[in-house]
Parts: C-alpha cells; sequence; structure tokens
C-alpha cells in the first residue's frame, strides 16, 4: 500500500505549496513579464526609430567625422571616420584615468600618512583637506580648475615661465619633449639588463636571509644598479636625447608638448578630490592594525621605519585594498565629466559630438556603456588578483 | 662596586609636560624633522591664509547693486547678494516663493525631528515623511491642485531643484534597492541573476551616461504619444542608478544580520515576506541608515551632473549666472558660493552618520 500513501500526501499539499514549484512558477512569471517589458521596449523603439527615419546599425561608424578633435593620441582629422572618434575618445580617457589614478594615489597615500602625524598641525591640515575636498562635487572642482585658474591665466606672450622650460599660460602647459636619437637602443638594452640582474640579486639575498638570517640593503643596491648602469651607458653613447624645448613664435609656443588646459584642470580635480577619499582610506586601513603589531615589533627592537615597511604596511594593505579599488573604480567613471568642459574624453567626443551628429543613440550609448563596464570590470580583475596575492594565507 | 656616602648633587627636575607649553613642544617641535614640518606648515598656511582672508572679507564689497559697486582686488559678493533668490528658487515665480518656503520649513522640521532622539512617535514620523510630505510637496512646488497655479518644471531651479532631485532620488531608490538586494540574496535563479546584473550594470557606468540615457534613449523606448518632461526623466535615470547602489547598501544591511534570525523566524512558521517584514528587514534597516546617509551625501553632489542634460540646479544657475556679461570674471566668487553650500550640506551630514555609526557600534562583531 505504500503507493497509496503517497498519493495521499501528493493529494494533500497543493502545488502553490509546494516551495519548488512555487519558485518554479514565479520565475517563470517573472522571465514572462520581462520578455513582455523587452518586445514593448523594442517594438516601439523600432516605432520610434522609423517615423524619425533612423536607420539602426553599426553603418555609420564607417563614414566620415567631419569634425576635429583637439587632443587626440593616435592620427585624426576631419576626414577620419566616427569608428575612428570612438577609438580617440577612448584612448583620451585611459589617458586622463591612469594619470588620475597615479596622482589620486600618490596624493591620498601621502595625507593619508600626513592624517597620522604625531605633529599635531600637519594632522589638522591634513583633516581640513580631506574634509574640505571630499564634500564639494568633483564637478564644481573641475569647473574650479578650468574657469576660475586655468582660462583666466595670461596669453602666451606674458607666460608663467618655470625653470625656462614650462611654460603656462591660458592655451595649456608647455614642455620640453624628448627626441629619441640614434643609440638610445643601447640604453633601452642596459637597463632590460639590469633589471635581470636586480631579479638576480634578489633572489639570492631572500636565499642569504632565510639560510643565515643576514639582511641585505636590496632597495638601495637595486635602485643603484637600475637607474645607475643605464645612467652611465646614456652618457657613455653620448646622451641620445634631445629635449625639444617649446618656444615662443607669433601669437603660441611651438615645439614641446602642449598640455590642454582641461585635460590639466580635469586631471587636478580628480586627483584632489579621489585623493581626499584614498587618505581617509589609508588612515583606516593603518589604525586597524591592532596596536600590540606596534608593541610586539617595538619589542622586537624593529626601528620605526622597518616596522612600518614589515609589519604595518604589509597587514594594512589588506585592509586598504578593496575600498581602494572601487575609488580607482569611481575615478575612472568621473572622468566622463570631462564632457562638462569638453575634454575630448570618450562621453565628450563619441557620446557627445558623434551622437548628436549621426543620432544613433542605441549604438553609441550601448557601445560607450560597454566600454566603462569593461573598464570596471578589468579594474576590479586586476585588484581581486592583488588582493588575494596578499591576502591572509591562514595555516 | 666602589660606594661612597657623599651625597650626589640633585639631579634637574624633568621637563615639564603638561601647559601650554609641553604641549607645543610635545606636538609640534618633538624632533628636528618635526620642527622642520611645523615651520613649513606654518609658512604655507601664511602665504595662503592671508591673501585668503584678505580677499574673502577685508577687501571684499558687501553692499551695493552693480559690479560698479565692488571694489578691485576683493571678492564681490554683491554679485551672490542680488543673484540670491535665483540661485535659491531658480525661475519660479516670485509671488510664489511661499509655497517652496513651506516645504523647506516643513522638511527642516521633519528632519529635525527625525534626527532628535527622543521623538515621541517616530515610526509615524517616518511613514508620514515618506508618504504624505512627497504628496503635500508636489502640489505645492508643482500646484495644479487646490487653487495653487501650475508652475511648469522648466521654471525651477537651483537649490530648490539640487533638493528635489536629491531626496526624490533616494526615497523612490529605497523601494527598489530593497526589493533588488532580496533579489539577489534569493535562491531563485531567475531572479537572481536578473537583479545582479541590474546592480552591476547601473554600478559600473558613469552616472552621466545613465543621464544621456534617460534624456537620449528613454523617449525611444515609449510610444509616441507619450511625452516625458525632461526633469522627469532625469529622475527617472537617477532613481535607476540609485536603486542599483542603495541595494548594495540594503545587502550589507542583510548580511549584518546574523543567520539565527533567519532560522528562528523559519522555525516559527512565518512566510518569506513575513520573515522579512517583521524580523530581518525592521533590524537591518536601522543598520542601514549609516550607509544611506552616505550614499545620500554622494548622490547629493552628484545632482549637480544634471547640468550636462540642461536642467540648471544650483552649480548650472550658477554658471548660467557667470556668462552674463553684467557679472563676468566673478566666477571666484560663484564657485565658492555654490561649494560653501555643498559643503555644509555634506559634512553636516557626514558628520550625523559618523555619530549614528558610533551609536550602532556595539563593539562586539557577530
Amino acid at each position: 500500500m505504500p503507493s497509496k500513501k503517497k498519493d495521499l500526501a501528493k493529494g494533500r499539499t497543493a502545488f502553490w505549496n509546494d516551495p519548488e514549484k512555487r519558485s518554479m512558477l514565479y520565475q517563470i512569471i517573472m522571465l514572462v513579464i520581462l520578455i513582455i517589458c523587452g518586445a514593448y521596449i523594442i517594438s516601439n523603439t523600432l516605432h520610434n526609430l522609423d517615423s524619425r527615419g533612423i536607420k539602426t546599425g553599426f553603418d555609420f561608424l564607417w563614414s566620415e567625422a567631419g569634425f576635429g578633435i583637439n587632443q587626440s593620441l593616435i592620427e585624426y582629422d576631419e576626414s577620419h571616420s566616427y569608428g575612428r572618434t570612438f577609438f580617440v575618445g577612448l584612448l583620451n580617457t585611459i589617458l586622463v584615468a591612469s594619470l588620475g589614478i597615479l596622482l589620486a594615489t600618490i596624493l591620498g597615500f601621502t595625507i593619508g600618512i600626513a592624517r597620522l602625524s604625531n605633529n599635531w598641525l600637519i594632522a589638522k591640515i591634513s583633516a581640513v583637506y580631506i574634509e574640505t575636498f571630499r564634500n564639494i562635487p568633483l564637478l564644481l572642482q573641475i569647473f574650479f580648475w578650468y574657469f576660475a585658474v586655468l582660462r583666466p591665466l595670461p596669453r602666451p606672450k606674458q607666460s608663467i615661465e618655470l625653470f625656462d622650460v614650462f611654460f603656462l599660460n591660458n592655451r595649456g602647459l608647455a614642455m620640453p619633449a624628448p627626441n629619441i636619437l640614434e643609440g638610445f637602443g643601447w640604453v633601452l638594452l642596459v637597463f632590460a639588463l639590469s633589471l635581470i640582474v636586480v631579479i638576480g640579486v634578489k633572489r639570492w639575498a631572500k636565499n642569504r636571509q632565510d639560510t643565515t638570517g643576514k639582511g641585505f640593503p636590496i632597495i638601495s643596491v637595486s635602485l643603484a644598479i637600475m637607474l645607475g648602469l643605464p645612467a652611465l651607458t646614456y652618457l657613455f653613447v653620448g646622451s641620445p636625447i634631445d629635449w625639444e624645448v617649446p618656444t615662443l613664435r607669433g601669437f603660441n609656443y611651438r615645439g614641446g608638448i602642449t598640455v590642454i588646459p582641461e585635460l590639466l584642470a580635469l586631471l587636478l580635480a580628480l586627483s584632489v578630490y579621489t585623493a581626499a577619499f584614498i587618505a581617509e582610506i589609508v588612515r583606516s586601513g593603518i589604525l586597524s592594525i591592532n596596536k600590540g603589531q606596534t608593541e610586539a615589533s617595538f619589542a622586537l627592537g624593529l626601528s620605526r621605519p622597518k616596522m612600518l615597511k614589515l609589519v604595518i604596511i604589509p597587514q594594512a594593505m589588506r585592509v586598504i585594498i578593496p575600498p581602494l579599488t572601487s575609488q580607482f573604480l569611481n575615478l575612472v567613471k568621473n572622468s566622463s565629466l570631462a564632457t562638462a568642459i569638453g575634454y575630448p574624453d570618450l562621453v565628450s567626443v563619441f557620446a557627445g559630438t558623434t551622437l548628436n551628429q549621426t543620432g544613433q543613440a542605441i549604438e553609441v550609448i550601448a557601445m560607450t556603456m560597454a566600454v566603462y563596464l569593461t573598464l570596471s570590470l578589468l579594474i576590479s580583475l586586476f585588484m581581486n588578483w592583488y588582493n588575494k596575492r596578499i591576502a591572509l594565507v591562514e595555516r | 662596586m666602589i660606594q661612597s656616602d657623599k651625597k650626589l648633587p640633585d639631579l634637574p627636575p624633568p621637563r615639564r609636560s603638561d601647559g601650554a607649553f609641553g604641549w607645543i613642544r610635545a606636538n609640534l617641535f618633538s624632533s628636528v624633522t618635526n620642527t622642520l614640518l611645523t615651520l613649513l606648515a606654518v609658512y604655507l598656511l601664511y602665504i595662503g591664509l592671508v591673501p585668503l582672508i584678505q580677499w574673502a572679507f577685508i577687501d571684499a564689497s558687501w553692499v551695493g547693486e552693480t559690479r560698479d559697486d565692488c571694489a578691485v582686488g576683493g571678492a564681490c559678493w554683491v554679485f551672490i547678494k542680488t543673484r540670491l533668490n535665483q540661485f535659491v528658487y531658480g525661475f519660479y515665480p516670485e509671488e510664489l516663493y511661499w509655497r517652496v518656503n513651506w516645504v523647506f520649513i516643513l522638511f527642516g522640521v521633519l528632519i529635525t525631528l527625525l534626527i532628535a532622539e527622543k521623538t515621541p512617535y517616530k515610526k509615524w514620523i517616518v511613514i508620514f515623511t515618506l508618504t504624505v510630505f512627497p504628496i503635500i510637496t508636489f502640489y505645492l512646488v508643482y500646484g495644479g491642485a487646490f487653487g495653487l497655479e501650475v508652475v511648469e518644471t522648466h521654471k525651477w531651479g537651483g537649490l530648490m531643484l539640487t533638493l528635489i532631485l536629491a531626496v526624490v532620488g533616494i526615497v523612490a531608490a529605497l523601494p527598489f534597492g530593497i526589493l533588488l538586494a532580496l533579489g539577489r540574496r534569493s535562491t531563485m535563479p531567475v531572479i537572481k541573476t536578473f537583479c545582479t546584473l541590474f546592480i552591476e550594470i547601473w554600478r559600473g557606468v558613469p552616472l552621466i551616461t545613465v543621464l544621456f540615457m534617460a534624456s537620449v534613449m528613454l523617449p525611444l523606448f515609449i510610444p509616441e504619444e507619450i511625452v516625458f518632461d525632461k526633469l522627469v526623466r532625469a529622475l527617472i535615470g537617477i532613481v535607476m542608478f540609485q536603486s542599483a547602489y542603495m541595494a548594495e547598501v540594503v545587502r550589507g544591511g542583510l548580511q549584518a544580520i546574523p543567520k539565527g534570525q533567519y532560522e528562528a523566524a523559519s522555525a516559527l512558521g512565518l512566510s518569506y515576506w513575513k520573515m522579512m517584514g517583521l524580523i530581518i528587514l525592521p533590524q537591518a534597516l536601522k543598520l542601514m541608515i549609516p550607509g544611506i546617509v552616505n550614499t545620500f551625501i554622494a548622490l547629493f553632489k552628484d545632482t549637480s551632473l544634471v547640468l550636462v542634460i540642461g536642467l540648471l540646479d544650483l552649480l548650472a544657475i550658477v554658471q548660467a549666472g557667470l556668462a552674463d556679461a553684467k557679472w563676468a570674471g566673478y566666477s571666484v566668487e560663484g564657485y565658492v558660493f555654490v561649494g560653501l553650500v555643498f559643503w555644509v550640506f555634506c559634512f553636516g551630514m557626514s558628520r550625523y552618520s559618523q555619530a549614528l555609526e558610533k551609536k550602532l557600534d556595539t563593539g562586539h562583531k557577530s
């Protein structure tokens, strides 16, 4: 009779009281709603595009753009295609984001450590810096640097000079550009060789420390090898870099590299703003280390720098890395504010001018969003890998 | 050991470590490096602060009507003073300012009641703030009922618009955020995938592209007959974006609730929604308040981005004022004013959330 019993049990539970079937039902309802919404949106979109006479598809990427861009890392002029404007914008975004991450990290770590200084004045100045800059909108800071600081600078003729090679004016910052001459290959070769030597020295030093316990000043020695040898070669082959100093010709500086004021303003604002957040992360990371660790390392007779390097920082980094990653991601996303002052980044060039000229809203916005999603994903993958590498290995 | 019965001379007393001198020695001149740092900092402060104070207060012009009343070399606060109404209300009709003022007053009273610790009937005030207050605000600011004249949204602007965008954004994002967070923790694969994708996509793109999308793509998604207001489109974008961030805050709060609470609720035979509504969310929401305040601060600062789609929030309206030839060249004053307003709001809120965090921190983590 077991089959009858089973039937009875089955009969007593209605199918909506069975959690598994119920969850199936919910999911099916959800899918149906999603499909209906999607179909509704797609049909509306197709209808709307049709009535506006816009053709969907990515054909527009190959037609001539016909507008100029004031900063491009690859060759570009009006005759190039819309597709190329995408890459110009993308490279400009990557340029400002990577420079910004570098500057913000340096500034943020400095201020975060200064915030913990036992010098009262330094600690307070850092606190004021942090509280001021992180509570003011980034867009306002960009506007401030651009419209209130860089634009009212004097014209090229009355430039502010620094060491006679940097010239700051309302057209941007003109600085010397390196011209690589014959023989520079030797310097690169020696540099590569010295890298190999340094890796060897490092292995040997680690081995020695593991077996005999004797330390070796690895950082200063590697720096000496890595910088000293190429520098000697550089002098030996007769200084194969020619610095092209910008000179005033007519109304503007010619030669050298000119950093446009838009890039300068964006870079300043992004790094000053993000540095305030990074400083707080660094501070809380260092403070999160148990006081016993400091006391134990003093008890072992470590000097203060050694304690920081060997005990505090390696542990603090574990706390610092995850929020630092999200700050880097924020910086990349925030670099899209460039469009407000006309720095030719992806959003400004591609989702701005190209979108307005072609009207291909869906394709352009989708491509732009895909780029940011990919960049975000890449940065978080890298940081996750790094985080895993330094994570606590429990034994 | 050599012994002697001669009395050794008294040692000098230790240096004082208390009092003003002791404090200065310990905190500013404890070592050579510290002394150098202090001197450098004092010098930098001197060359930075003295001209700033000179510019902002001593040489500044406070009274007058036009730019001719401003002294050369000092700040021209006349610009801010003459434009102040516009910076607060945008192009809202002057005779109807009282309507906005009432909303401001009501909002201020509600916030004070909510922040104060010993307010009675706090639960009802929260419900009032989240349900009735938005309706009152809508009819007061927009009009269209009770004999109130309609004020089109394109006349809204300034601080008022900034506050509306931020508050509506956060309040509307909260329910969506809760649903998304619950969905992300759900065991049903379809719902979980959908919620995770939704959250991660919005969190991965900048707000500016979301705003572009809301203003350019949204009209394509809906039938031609329906025309959305520019403000409504921006709000849809902001709410979508914000609910993804809110979902992560809610998820953090949910994760902080010990597993025993879920198990106990299930053991009592509560259904999923009863368990969430009666046991988990009331506990989790309290833990989430600092996180919600922090996202609110971020959103409050980010509302300034609506400038790129042509809405006139506080920053945009000051920027527009600077383009006026009558006041050209006073950009620093304008930016300092906007910065100060944002700073006061954000700093106040961040202090509040820090205090809350300290209060909620029981010292033991489960």
